[in-house]
């Protein structure tokens, strides 16, 4: 008997204390990306090209170098040439030179914002200055923007000399068409021409932006022994070490990553922008070097998530089993090849059993900024169009909307699009919970209308290392390596606590910096919990096995005669028989019995289990205004084990949030220029707190046995069924299938008035 | 970019002066459009004339027959004045839509006005109330109606060294009250897609004797629609007489397509606003 493992009988595990950083947070105190600074430092300013694309004939930075003030400037040319390399980026992964690449132009703009030029200077006003006064001569070419204008055969080239991916007969060319992701099962035409009720509909969304309320921002400062210090706010230091050293062509190990806390990621800080800038800014100016978004910066150069144009055909025999589906999504990855598509494709139907299905996913480029992860990259999108496609054939079929998804619902133990063995899943489980739920049966007002949708996120595991170590008073310290976004340092402290039965307060969680601790994967893929846990839950027990022996040191037995219950050493066998000592009294003694008492360990683990969640909507339509109020929403989520249930409900709730914007006002809107005429949160219109009902949340606890707790991801699945669920309570609402998002209020009224 | 020079009069003889001998000088209120300007880079003055420190311009006077409101009181205040909050319940609610809790906490009807952004939320209300505001200059002052102050977007008839001290609210007239409402894609902290402020004044037996009816983001100033009230005089604000008035308000619209909202839906909006605003402001004034 060492550590707990029996689920549902936890003493720490499952409580709701307050995280250890909120005070901070809310009083101002804690120290984000913009509040860092060095000793020294110099502040760094970004030229951007107002072109969406342009060949960049030359640069003259003459005049930005004569401004009093300023110390350094730097271009492409300033950036080493590198090898086409891939390296990780968080969820995904991605080459070093694409990246180097958007974070500085070289020879060619691709969007409107792409960075072409950085200065240093003594005062942020010089370096604005200085940035004003270098000359870009800039050719302007033709751009695209849009997916379906992108994808023609006869589109302009989103960059010169682009390669085509060689999409097989008849395709190779459409010039921005960099992927095609084709994922079939069985003989979906024929099974759609026997179906007795087929469904069909194309669906439209535009690029998101993960609208993380932080901007970027990075300090950076190079040594003169060759050493690269970095300051930011991200949501993995280690993988903004490996990926600034990457663009700088240097050795991992010269570069260190201190993490600042985060102000919000949502999969859009597992990359980087600004960190190399500021190293060669320092390079070559000898100082510290800070620079930092402006809020229109963020907006034009980072994020977004890929829009997409999506068509769905699904068909059902008459008892409303789902026997053919077939999926055509193009998303957009911005000016560089990658993105989300084959995740979106993967996530199509991944949470229903159907035997013959042809999914299509293509990827293509456009005039944007390279598009970055956004919580369940690349689902959002597809389940959009498919839990539309799905809530059409209810009605077609005339039955309940819950009722046909039980009917077609994936089970524990069935095989996954990807190949995967889905274990101990619970999307049954959910559905009938919101079925039951109260909202479920509520009547609706007039102008009322009610939604249903179901999704899913893979999660993920991978790479963590923690290390324990006890302090002679019997404080406990954890230090981890995932920057604390939604409240994991009480969660890594509640397994900890519940590991070695001591009390929650007694444990101390540090987030060190990449010097200080082995390899962490990014916060992201909803893999922290799960992962880091495991990995701290590890590094628990060792500390535990450390203890018996000090222990039976003391008594003068086996480590083996040794248990450790509830906090304490217990003795077996010998004089000693049932003598016990605390955790604290093995710390105080640790000096005479050993030394320090820490341990530290990497773990791998890859057992999680994606993640499902049903949501019930009720929207109202002033079928005038055509304003939409969400007046009622209801998540209910399978999540494991809910470690710290107060931060699971958060993320359900956060993630629902997220997707009612998306659903009803969010999107990138450029001119006929091609330049974004929408950035700030004025016109990028995110929900604000009153546009939002209570959601209220329904936690379905079906352990994961690939967890010493029973733990799932939880963070990536909420934000999956709010498009379709929202989507489809205004269609209902308004009496026509609203199809394309955001369902804007001059939308819904041109709908009403027969648009 | 070197800083503005800052200026903190006592007198408004002293700020038309500073505004006068600066071209390139601007008032400053609460300052939630200039100081957002300037950051943004869109506004570069030469030299900021600070408003608040003027004696009496944080100040709401209950005249016989007018409010005057100065120039630097912030639209919260507005709503600790229980006698205009009575009067005028309309244009403390549109100033009191605009932004969060925060910037209204700064922000000042007057800059609302003199920002003559065609979306400012007070301006819909004020010119259907029929306020007036005080312009001082170089050479004393005179009063304007408030509808005159905005000739277009982000420009105002004010002359040079001129600045608008007061905004002056007519007292009430029997059986009148006013509304404002605007639609907006959220709740709050958004810009008016459309507005629309209106002032009717009953009878008693129900019949409108007056109206006034401005509409807001429908034009490059905000409109007086002088038809739409007239459409309304003279009935019971029955559906007949609404239905007149909501086509002389989308007659009336000049909106542009933009990433607000587009041409149609801005002109179909306004009628409808206007039809609740009046609604509103009837059942106010007490009739049915
Ligand atoms: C987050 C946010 C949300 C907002 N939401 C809204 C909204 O919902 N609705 C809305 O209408 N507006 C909104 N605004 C805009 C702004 O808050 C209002 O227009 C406000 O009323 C401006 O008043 P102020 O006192 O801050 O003006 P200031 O910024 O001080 O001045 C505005 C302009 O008027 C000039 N000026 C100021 N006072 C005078 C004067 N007495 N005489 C002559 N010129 C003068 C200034 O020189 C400047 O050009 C918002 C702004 C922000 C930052």
């Amino acid at each position: 008997m060492n550590a707990p493992e029996a689920k549902g009988s936890f003493k720490f595990v499952g409580s709701r204390p307050i995280r250890p950083d909120g005070v901070e947070k809310v009083t101002g105190k804690a120290v984000f990306g913009t509040d860092y600074k060095a000793a020294n430092m110099l502040h760094g300013a970004i030229v951007r090209s107002p072109h969406p694309h342009a060949r960049i004939k030359s640069i003259d930075t003459s005049k930005a170098e004569a401004v009093p003030g300023v110390k350094a400037v730097v271009t492409g040319a300033d950036f080493p040439s590198i090898e086409d390399i891939i390296v990780r980026t968080g969820e995904s992964s991605g080459s070093a030179l694409d990246m180097s690449t958007n974070i500085m132009a070289k020879g060619e703009a691709l969007y409107d914002g792409h960075a072409v030029a950085a200065v240093a200077a003594v005062t942020k006003q010089a370096a604005l200055e200085a940035a004003r006064l270098i000359a870009v001569d800039y050719e302007v070419l033709p751009h695209v923007i849009d997916i379906n204008d992108a994808f023609a055969a006869e589109a302009p080239k989103v960059k010169e000399g682009i390669q085509a991916a060689d999409l097989g007969e008849g395709q190779a060319t459409r010039p921005n068409v960099t992927m095609k992701f084709p994922m079939a099962k069985g003989d979906a035409a024929a099974a759609m021409a026997s179906a007795a009720h087929v469904v069909s509909g194309h669906y439209s969304l535009k690029p998101v932006h993960q609208g993380y309320i932080e901007p970027h921002a990075a300090v950076a400062t190079w040594k003169a022994d060759g050493k690269v210090d970095v300051w930011c706010s991200s949501q993995g230091q280690f993988d903004v070490r490996g990926l600034t050293a990457s663009v700088l062509h240097i050795d991992v190990g010269n570069v260190r990553v201190m993490p600042l806390e985060i102000g919000g990621g949502f999969g859009g800080k597992t990359t980087i922008y600004l960190e190399p800038v500021a190293a060669l800014l320092s390079k070559k100016s000898g100082r510290p070097v800070r620079v930092a978004m402006t809020r229109e910066e963020v907006f034009r150069a980072t994020g977004p998530a890929p829009g997409g144009e999506i068509d769905v055909k699904l068909g059902a025999d008459a008892d409303g089993k789902i026997v053919a589906a077939e999926i055509d999504l193009k998303y957009s990855s911005g000016a560089f090849s990658g993105g989300d598509v084959w995740a979106g494709a993967a996530h199509s139907i991944n949470h229903y059993a159907i035997e013959n299905y042809a999914v299509t996913g293509w990827n293509v480029l456009c005039n944007m900024p390279k598009h970055a992860a956004y919580r369940a990259p690349g689902a959002p999108q597809i389940n959009f169009a498919v839990e539309c496609a799905v809530n059409d054939l209810a009605e077609k079929l005339g039955m309940d909307p819950i009722e046909m998804r039980l009917k077609n619902a994936v089970l524990p133990g069935a095989t996954g699009p990807m190949g995967n063995t889905l274990g101990e899943i619970g999307l049954v489980e959910c559905l009938e919970a919101a079925k039951a739920h109260p909202h479920y049966s509520a009547p609706l007002g007039a102008n009322q209308a009610r939604g249903v949708a179901c999704g899913s996120w893979m999660n993920y595991g991978g790479p963590s290392t923690a290390a324990v170590a006890l302090a002679d008073d019997g404080s406990v310290l954890v230090t981890e390596g995932n920057p604390d976004i939604g409240g994991s340092r009480a969660s890594m402290a509640l397994m900890a606590a519940e590991t070695l039965g001591v009390p929650y307060e007694k444990v101390s969680v540090t987030i060190a910096d990449t010097g200080s601790i082995g390899y962490s994967m990014v916060t992201g893929g909803s893999r922290t919990t799960y992962a880091t846990g495991i990995a701290v839950i590890e590094a628990a027990k060792g500390v535990i096995n450390i203890m018996r022996e000090r222990a039976a040191k003391m008594w003068e037995c086996d480590a083996g005669d040794v248990e450790w219950d509830d906090g304490k050493a217990v003795c077996k066998t010998g004089d000693n028989a049932g003598k016990t000592l605390t955790l604290a009294e093995i710390a105080a003694k640790a000096g005479a019995t050993g030394g320090p008492i820490a341990f530290e360990n990497g773990v791998n683990p890859l057992q999680h289990l994606p993640g499902y969640g049903a949501h019930i909507c009720d929207v109202e339509v002033d079928k005038e205004t055509g304003n939409v109020s969400v007046v009622r929403y209801t998540v209910v989520q399978d999540v494991g084990k809910a470690i710290h249930p107060a931060y699971v409900e958060g993320q359900m709730q956060g993630g629902a949030v997220q997707g009612i914007g998306w659903a009803l006002n969010e999107a990138y809107i450029y001119n006929k220029d091609g330049r974004l005429d929408n950035a700030g949160f004025l016109d990028y219109r995110i929900p604000v707190a009153s546009d939002m009902p209570m959601i209220d949340t329904v936690m379905v606890e079906k352990a994961n046995p690939g967890h010493p707790y029973g733990v799932k991801g939880v963070g990536e699945v909420p934000i999956v069924p709010p498009l379709a669920a929202v989507g489809s309570a205004v269609s209902k609402a308004v009496g026509k299938p609203m199809r394309s998002l955001p369902i804007s209020p001059d939308k819904v009224h041109a709908a009403l008035n027969g648009g | 970019m070197p800083s503005p020079a800052y200026h903190a009069p006592d007198t408004v003889k002293e700020a038309t002066d500073l505004l006068a001998a600066n071209k390139g000088a601007k008032p400053l209120a609460g300052g939630t459009d200039l100081i957002v300007q300037m950051q943004s880079g869109r506004m570069a003055p030469a030299a900021i004339v600070d408003l608040k420190r003027i004696a009496g311009l944080k100040e709401i006077r209950e005249e016989a027959d007018h409010f005057a409101i100065g120039a630097a009181v912030p639209c919260t205040s507005l709503k600790n004045n229980a006698a205009l909050v009575a009067e005028w319940p309309g244009v403390v609610e549109a100033a009191n839509l605009i932004g969060s809790v925060q910037v209204r906490n700064r922000a000042t009807m007057a800059g609302n006005l003199c920002n003559a952004s065609p979306a400012a939320d007070s301006v819909p209300a004020l010119v259907a109330a029929g306020a007036s505001v005080v312009v001082a200059g170089p050479s004393g002052e005179r009063e304007v109606p408030v509808e005159q102050i905005p000739t277009g977007p982000g420009k105002t008839s004010l002359g040079d060294g001129e600045f608008v001290s007061e905004i002056r609210i007519p007292r009430k007239a029997k059986g009148g009250s006013d509304a404002y409402l605007r639609s907006i894609p959220r709740t709050e902290m958004d810009i008016a897609v459309v507005g629309a402020g209106a002032q009717v004044v009953v009878d008693d037996s129900g019949t409108c004797t007056a109206a006034r009816i401005a509409i807001g983001a429908a034009a490059p100033t905000v409109l007086l629609v002088e038809d739409a009230g007239k459409a309304l005089v003279g009935s019971k604000l029955d559906d007949a007489a609404f239905a007149k008035m909501m086509e002389a308000v989308s007659a009336a619209c000049n909106p542009i397509d933009d990433k607000r909202g587009t041409v149609a839906y801005r002109k179909a909006t306004a009628g409808v606003l206007a039809k609740r605003v009046v609604e509103i402001a009837r059942q106010r004034a007490g009739g049915n």
